[in-house]
């Protein structure tokens, strides 16, 4: 039997502070060439996708927008229908709000996506629904959290409804007879269910994977439930061995009440990693990004965020203060709020007061270290135990710098994972369903 | 000084049969790539893209059940950017429909799209009046249409309620659109190592739009667009889209059938705006065999071609002498609907831009590396930029 392979994504550094801003090596995160920059090096190593995240709404912390961060996005489909004309075999993958969008013009825009990458489009289904983002949008904050998934599930039946109405041999184009459709190639569709009716033709034929590829990254259970029921891959972020591998099979396991196999959904946390020359260098390396991540003013704003207060009079290289969180309201908006505040304040308070930790060290300590840490041959090794213990079936790679931060993964990582018959040495296939092997 | 050449891309040309001369792959990348790069070499000053919200119909507000003519088409947007990296100096303007869409999301595509291409994005809202569309998405209900608007000088539909509300809601797209493109200041990313701070808040800016149709907070998520605002442009047979045009656009598309009509039409839209760019389309087929051809795909069609626009068939010479004529009618720029791709596209950016050239009216290289370069539009300044 040939071993199980290993599946990579390279996600575009996003808007939080895993992105490191203050290098010098860091560039634009607008510019068309660095989207170029990362794309073509996710090719050069034979990832599986290029990945966009979204978010529709600027962040704000205390009523004003959050500032230590990057910002700045474009609008994740037109993106990547740029990079298809940059790209050949890469996969090209965007989140895209089901709750801000109309099935009919999304799907629209998804087929074409496929069609302009032959074959190449995936759409990471996500559910925010707060109203502050909605405040952008026609309807405002509309909908109730119980209420996403089902909106999203009957938003993607509804697309592939679309997606499947036209015969596949729609198009004759034959000159000779005068035929551009087959006669009734184009069939109707009529839906009619609690969130959408729609009546009528689509203006696309089928694409060439027919339907996009469909990602998934919730965590609630409605989440898992959704992913088991509808997705392709789950971005996750349960990355760890022990704890990918409990998510692995939790979400696995949910696959046969939809008539479906294990093989049909990959599992692909989101991981960092931090490389170096040697074990030593390598944890330099970590503990130097996690500093540059971590500034003065950002260890102060994730404080803010637990403690739901304003902590700016707090000197961040000074220990913790002695002042309670105010659980009433958050002071952070345009993020995954953060749950438990108050046991969260307390188990941070134990750990600063156990080690000694300033403000700033306890922010390090206690926000995501890197996944993966090591020398190139650690880091390979790594990927492929978690892959081969079922911890997952691959990993969408999170680069903290825009836009080389894959460079060297690229170039020490991927020929280690080849070697070890984990991973392609070349495309094997032209569309991201086969590079996923799931068609 | 150049008179502003564009074409009008749509399937393969404005002539319902005429895939059947030349069959081309409408649903290909490279199909769309081959013609940029030809209107590219031309030197023209931008290419629009027809989109719409529904399939493609002879009847006012259905589909129909032709088989013979090309039904079926891509998201505009996405085409455009599609397209962008291929090509360097020509305008990618898509059309957009404001009538079900999000204008937060046509504001940030139009964005991405001049991020994308440098500086070379435009936008053509349109309004989409069908039931049928409406359908699509199931939020609204119109009245049926019952008027086929394909038709000479195209219809007015000033009177009606209805498209009256269609057009408040597209000035409204384009005015969230311009703000949004506004809200953050072009010095906004300070990347100031001092403080920690990647932006300065006080140069983003909330775009607050409360109106009739919709509401929009801002600021936008994409940082201002190389061009400060893309350039917008509206298609206007009669008096309430010549008002839409005048107030949101900064190019309008009229359909004129005589050097009067253009006459007519430029004044009663000088009487509304001073600085909008006023273009003519033209349907063409071009060549010694032109009026032969139309005249063959005419009967491949069953019927004598209709447009809104005005239909020219000869020459690139006959061509040449039209548009000048209709330039001293004070029309400022052509938008092109090419009969029968690639074939009439390569007539005009081969043979008409020559022809032009040789009288001293068009350009002998891109003199800018923006569309609003080549319009001869200055960059905006963001209009929140002094309250900061
Ligand atoms: C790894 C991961 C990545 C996500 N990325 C995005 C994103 O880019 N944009 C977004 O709006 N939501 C994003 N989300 C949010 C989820 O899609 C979802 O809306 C949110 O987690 C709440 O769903 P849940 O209750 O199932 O967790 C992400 C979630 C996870 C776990």
């Amino acid at each position: 039997m040939t071993r199980k392979q290993v599946h990579l994504a390279a996600h575009f550094p996003g808007v939080n502070n895993t992105t490191v801003w203050t290098d010098p090596r860091s560039g634009s995160q607008i510019d068309f060439a660095s989207f170029v920059h990362l794309a073509r090096t996710a090719e050069r190593g034979k990832l599986d996708f290029f990945f966009l995240a979204e978010g529709l709404r600027l962040r704000e912390l205390k009523g004003r927008i959050h500032d230590l961060d990057v910002a700045g996005r474009p609008e994740a489909l037109t993106v990547l229908g740029a990079l298809a004309a940059v790209t050949d075999r890469l996969g090209l993958a965007g989140t895209v709000n089901a709750t801000f969008n109309e099935p009919y013009e999304l799907a629209r825009r998804l087929s074409t996506l496929d069609h302009l990458s032959e074959g190449r489009a995936g759409w990471n289904v996500v559910t925010t629904s707060d109203a502050f983002t909605g405040e952008n949008f026609r309807r405002g904050g509309f909908l109730n959290r119980a209420d996403r998934y089902k909106r999203a599930g009957e938003f993607l039946r509804l697309a592939r409804e679309l997606w499947d109405s036209w015969h596949p041999d729609a198009i004759a184009a034959d000159p000779e007879t005068g035929t551009f459709v087959r006669p009734g190639a184009i069939g109707t569709v009529e839906h009619s269910g609690e969130h959408f009716t729609v009546q009528g033709r689509f203006t696309l034929p089928r694409s060439p994977q027919g339907r996009p590829v469909i990602i998934q990254a919730g965590d609630s259970d409605e989440g898992r439930e959704f992913a088991a029921a509808n997705a392709d891959v789950i971005f996750t972020p349960h990355g760890k061995l022990e704890d990918g591998k409990r998510f692995y099979a939790d979400v696995k396991r949910r696959l046969a009440k939809y008539g479906r196999e294990p093989h049909q959904l990959k599992i692909m946390p989101g991981v960092t990693f931090a490389l170096g020359d040697t074990e030593e260098d390598a944890a330099e390396n970590a503990a130097y990004i996690r500093c540059q991540q971590v500034g003065p003013q950002t260890a102060t704003a994730f404080l803010e965020q637990v403690w739901g207060r304003d902590m700016s009079a707090y000197d961040p290289e000074g220990p913790l203060p002695d002042v309670e969180p105010d659980l009433s309201e958050g002071v952070s908006q345009g993020r995954v709020p953060i749950k438990d505040r108050g046991d969260v304040a307390a188990k941070w308070r134990a750990l600063a007061e156990e080690k000694g930790l300033s403000i700033r060290e306890l922010v390090i300590e206690v926000t995501g270290r890197q996944t993966f840490i090591g020398t190139p041959e650690t880091v390979a090794r790594l990927i492929d135990e978690h892959v081969q213990a079922d911890a997952a079936d691959g990993f969408i790679l999170v680069p903290h710098l825009t836009p080389g931060g894959l460079d060297e993964f690229v170039d020490r990582v991927v020929p280690l994972l080849q070697e070890r018959g984990a991973f392609r040495t070349d495309y094997t296939g032209t569309t991201l369903r086969d590079h996923l092997e799931l068609s | 000084m150049t008179l502003h050449l564009a074409v009008a891309l749509d399937g393969a040309g404005w002539h319902p049969a005429a895939w059947r001369e030349s069959p081309a792959d409408v649903f290909s990348a490279r199909h769309w790539a081959g013609l940029v790069a030809e209107a590219e070499q031309g030197l023209l000053d931008f290419v629009t893209i027809e989109d719409a919200l529904g399939l493609q119909s002879t009847l006012p507000d259905a589909p129909d059940d032709r088989n013979d003519q090309v039904r079926g088409r891509f998201d505009a947007v996405l085409l455009a950017a599609r397209l962008a990296p291929l090509t360097s100096r020509i305008g990618l303007v898509p059309t957009a429909t404001t009538t079900h869409t999000e204008p937060f999301h046509v504001a940030i595509g139009i964005a991405t799209l001049d991020h994308v291409s440098q500086g070379r994005a435009g936008w053509r809202p349109q309004i989409s009046p069908r039931a049928s569309e409406a359908r699509h998405f199931g939020r609204r209900e119109f009245p049926p249409l019952d008027l086929v608007l394909n038709r000479p000088g195209g219809v007015d539909l000033s009177g009606d309620p209805h498209v009256r509300d269609l057009f408040a809601e597209a000035a409204d797209a384009v005015e969230v659109a311009r703000r949004l493109w506004d809200s953050w200041e072009d010095d906004a990313e300070i990347r100031d190592l001092a403080t920690g701070r990647f932006i300065d808040r006080d140069k983003l800016h909330y775009a607050d739009f409360a109106g009739r149709f919709f509401s929009v907070k801002g600021p936008s998520i994409t940082p201002r667009p190389p061009q400060g605002q893309p350039v917008v442009t509206a298609l206007a047979h009669a008096r309430l889209p010549y008002e839409f045009a005048a107030s949101s656009a900064d190019i309008v598309y009229v359909t004129p059938h005589s050097a009067e009509q253009a006459r007519d039409i430029v004044e009663e839209i000088r009487g509304l705006s001073a600085e909008l760019k006023i273009f003519a389309d033209l349907v063409v087929f071009l060549g010694e065999d032109a009026a032969r051809r139309k005249a063959r795909l005419d009967e491949l069609d069953g019927a004598e071609l209709v447009s809104d626009a005005a239909i020219f068939t000869g020459t690139v010479r006959e061509l040449a002498d039209l548009l000048l004529e209709w330039r001293r009618a004070g029309i400022q720029g052509f938008r092109l609907r090419p009969g029968a791709l690639p074939y009439d596209l390569a007539q005009i950016a081969r043979g008409l831009t020559v022809e032009l050239r040789e009288r001293g009216v068009f350009r002998h290289e891109y003199e800018a590396a923006t569309l609003r370069g080549l319009l001869g539009l200055p960059r905006p300044a963001s209009r929140y930029a002094d309250l900061s």
